[in-house]
């Protein structure tokens, strides 16, 4: 028999970016707030603290910051046809859990998509013909417009202290800034950050190819900072630990950082950690939640009521917890209906290495996570899409977010995995080389869904989520291209050698290697509830008191980094709830 | 040169011969200064059984050899960070889903057995062994020499040699990557003895704070590494 909780206005499951703005937000409506985290709480001092936070060892390879997979996972497959094994050990993406989730671990890249990104069906139809897009392609548009989250993708920067250069500003142009990006209300809310020799020479390349090149607005702080919730930042010293680590100097934004010293104390804000949420509780009629369940640290099955559920767990979860708790109906990717699990996606990333001699002063154990060199010259409306054979786009980038020898050295072509040549290798390439990527978008695919796989199950009894993805043809030819472009860009620079990892034809998912933590989709946003889990306030279509913000509401991905807009569309709904739900509680948007 | 690297190899050799406890006293009169392997001799292995701790020795010796380019991963401590990281949840699977069925799937799907980190590497080192026996006359990796030791671990790393009961590509991948860890890792873990491996690549270890060094061009980084006890290299 399940302990009841006191009931209160806001169950939040999960405390990283999204929970946090959330709880933020509703707390200064007056409304009564209880976040449920699943992992630890953790705060700069002690979780962060130097010297300990700069161990490779207990940060890279004992995955101290990243959600252990021992109790939960996902399995995946590529095909219908093929068997869903267990993901089990960290590769290919990284959850994050405790107190502020992968905000913590992440690198600080902090996008705002493309005006035309909100619009990627219509676009390309508009351009190039609807036969354009293949009928296996299962792109939307996004259900809210750029002009509609402008304030909220400002509102997140300026949370966040995000340091870089307008390019448009009021929709006149600023020279240094991206000239293609969408028009700002104002310039970030601080300068960027210092270039690295590999950064520097990204301007140099990109220029000689027409390009141009603009700092990546980066969630590292180029100075000392306050933002609007009186949350102070430093500035960024270039240690080198922002990917898989918590930052020990209060410069990489994070919700440890920036949310929760101003949520902390708060009378009607309440934190409960080791609280593993297991479903959200319907009534009989199934169109609404009645609170949660979850199992609290001493094992106990409690049942915590609340007028308004929101799931704020990682992408993947949040998926989970809805097709564990019976909210909405599956994805069937043989009759295409149902909604929920629909249009997983991913991000297409790729690496280019050159290598310099030992004059070139590369220094890769220099680091800074989200700072660095980018263009848009081939991504959203810059890129022919049918002459480079591939709908979507994406950047190429300088990122130097900082290297030690236990993640790994990447040395030049030829060289073996172990022994004397090894060793030389390692010693020529650490400090003389650096290198560039390509990030891509992934388009969405009937044939590319989370369901569940009931086979296995996760600490708690429950199936596990099996993903169903593999590379389409439209994502290995952005790869060869975007990569193509970047090596010929990257002549330029001289290098002694060089190489790119572009997926050859028929390359297939591999789950082993790091690629990227954006996964996205699978309850997606939409104007239309046959084709989407969540409406334009990311709200459920189905249980109109649940609402799903997250990179889970992307229709399909684009070249940018998640984090911006996963920011700005929680804003967003937070928006919504302040001025529209709590006046009339029940759907926003009439199906 | 080669004097001193065939009187490591002596050593290298002895030690697998001799009982553990005998170790100390073959590397006390085998003293080298540059090829000191008292690192790995003077360590205890308390998960390790002998065999298994002579092996891990020479195959540490021909991932990392001592050699012009710096210092080996023998010399270093490597296997006492081994078998030091074999003791901890980690190697247990503490952060892995250990939970059946077990299935056959293709390599983009990582490793689907039932063996934690610390059993496969025991399960491969016998299956190594009985390989090596079988193929090289009823003689151990151990005892074969290095250009035998070098085309077993070929094979190994290119899937070509066959085990029983495990895949031997698996085996190599684990011990490789868990010899650099030892190498590179911080010294507190038993490996990387004086940060010798930082010194050899240039790494300053975890001093964390660059940002007056971010756009200078023009010379190599100058301040020797710091670990995370506080030491300075």
């Amino acid at each position: 028999m399940a302990i009841v909780k006191d009931s209160v206005d806001v169950v939040i499951v999960g405390m990283g970016w999204t929970g946090a703005i959330m709880a933020k937000e509703l707390t200064e409506e007056g409304l009564s707030v209880l976040a449920l985290e699943r992992g630890a709480d953790r705060d700069t001092q002690p979780d962060f603290s130097y010297p300990r936070v700069n161990d490779e060892l207990e940060g890279s390879v004992h995955r101290r910051f990243l959600q252990s997979l021992s109790k939960e996972t996902v399995t995946i497959h590529h095909g219908l046809s093929d068997t869903a094994a267990p993901y089990r050990q960290i590769g290919s993406f990284k959850p994050g859990t405790g107190v502020g989730g992968a905000g913590t671990h992440w690198s600080g890249c902090h996008f705002r998509a493309l005006p035309e990104d909100f619009k990627v069906r219509s676009n390309i139809e508009q351009r190039f013909g609807k036969k354009f897009i293949p009928d296996i392609m299962s792109i939307q548009d996004f259900p809210v417009t750029y002009e509609e989250l402008e304030p909220h993708f400002d509102r997140f920067e300026y949370v966040c202290g995000t340091s870089g250069k307008a390019g448009v500003i009021n929709g006149q142009q600023i020279e240094g800034g991206n000239p293609f990006e969408g028009s700002r209300s104002r310039d970030f809310p601080l300068p960027p950050n210092p270039n690295y020799l590999g950064g520097e020479l990204f301007y140099k390349a990109a220029r000689e190819m027409g390009f141009h090149p603009y700092p990546i607005p980066a969630s590292n702080a180029s100075g000392p900072y306050t933002n609007p919730y009186g949350c102070q930042m430093g500035p960024c010293n270039f240690c080198g630990f922002c990917s898989d680590y918590g930052c020990l100097n209060y410069s990489k934004a994070s919700p440890n950082a920036c949310i929760l010293p101003a949520l902390r104390g708060l009378k009607n804000f309440e934190l409960r950690t080791h609280a593993q949420v297991m479903r959200v509780d319907l009534d009989s009629t199934g169109k609404k939640a009645t609170g949660v369940t979850y199992i609290d640290s001493s094992g106990r099955e409690i049942h915590q009521p609340g007028s308004i559920v929101l799931l704020c767990a990682f992408s993947l979860y949040n998926v989970h917890l809805m097709l564990v708790s019976g909210i909405g109906t599956p994805y069937d990717p043989v009759s295409g209906k149902g909604t929920i699990g629909r249009n997983y996606s991913y991000q297409n990333l790729n690496r280019v290495s050159l290598f310099f001699d030992e004059t070139v002063q590369a220094n890769q154990f220099i680091g800074i996570g989200g700072g660095g060199t980018t263009f848009d010259d081939l991504n959203g409306k810059q890129l022919d899409n049918a002459a480079a054979g591939f709908i979507g786009g994406g950047l190429v980038w300088a990122r130097q977010p900082g290297a030690g020898p236990v993640r790994g050295v990447t040395t030049a072509t030829g060289v073996p995995n172990w022994g004397t040549a090894w060793k030389k290798g390692v010693k020529e390439a650490f400090r003389h080389s650096f290198y560039y990527e390509v990030q891509g978008s992934c388009m969405s695919y009937k044939d590319a869904y989370l369901g569940p796989r009931p086979t296995y199950k996760d600490g708690f009894g429950r199936p596990l989520l099996r993903m169903t993805f593999n590379w389409h043809d439209n994502e290995i030819k952005g790869s060869q291209f975007l990569v193509g472009k970047a090596l010929e860009m990257c002549k330029a620079l001289n290098p002694k050698s060089m190489k790119g990892d572009a997926k050859p034809n028929g390359a297939k998912y591999d789950t082993t290697a790091y690629q990227s933590t954006h996964t996205c989709g699978g309850a997606i946003m939409g104007d239309n509830p046959t084709t989407s889990a969540l409406n334009r306030y990311l709200q459920s279509w189905d249980v109109p008191n649940v609402f799903a913000p997250g990179a889970n509401a992307f229709p399909q991905n684009n070249g940018y980094n998640p984090t911006g807009m996963v920011g700005a569309l929680t804003y967003w709904t937070a928006k919504a709830i302040r001025t529209q739900y709590l006046k009339n509680p029940g759907p926003l948007v009439q199906a | 040169m080669k004097d001193h690297s065939t009187s490591r190899r002596s050593l290298i050799k002895g030690l697998s011969l001799f009982p553990v406890a005998a170790a100390t006293a073959v590397s006390a009169q085998g003293t080298n200064a540059q090829a000191d392997n008292s690192a790995a001799s003077e360590y205890r292995p308390s998960f390790f059984n002998g065999d298994e701790w002579a092996f891990v020795i020479a195959l540490c010796d021909r991932l990392i050899p001592h050699d012009a380019e710096g210092p080996g991963a023998v010399e270093l401590g490597v296997p006492e960070f081994l078998d030091r990281h074999m003791q901890t949840p980690y190697a247990a699977g503490d952060i892995w889903y250990m939970q059946g069925p077990f299935i056959e799937v293709g390599p983009e799907f990582g490793y689907q057995g039932r063996l934690p980190l610390r059993d496969i590497l025991r399960v491969g080192i016998k299956a190594i062994d009985g390989y090596c026996r079988q193929k090289y006359g009823g003689k151990n990796f151990v005892q074969l020499d290095h250009g035998q030791q070098e085309t077993v671990m070929k094979g190994l790393e290119k899937g070509e040699i066959k085990l029983e009961e495990i895949s031997g590509k698996l085996v190599f991948q684990q011990f490789l990557a868990e010899v650099r860890y030892g190498y590179f890792a911080d010294p507190k873990y038993g490996g990387n003895k004086d940060m010798g491996s930082w010194k050899m690549i240039g790494y300053p270890g975890v001093r964390a704070d660059y940002l007056d060094w971010v756009g200078v061009r023009d010379k190599a980084y100058p301040l020797p590494p710091v670990d995370l006890s506080g030491r300075r290299g």
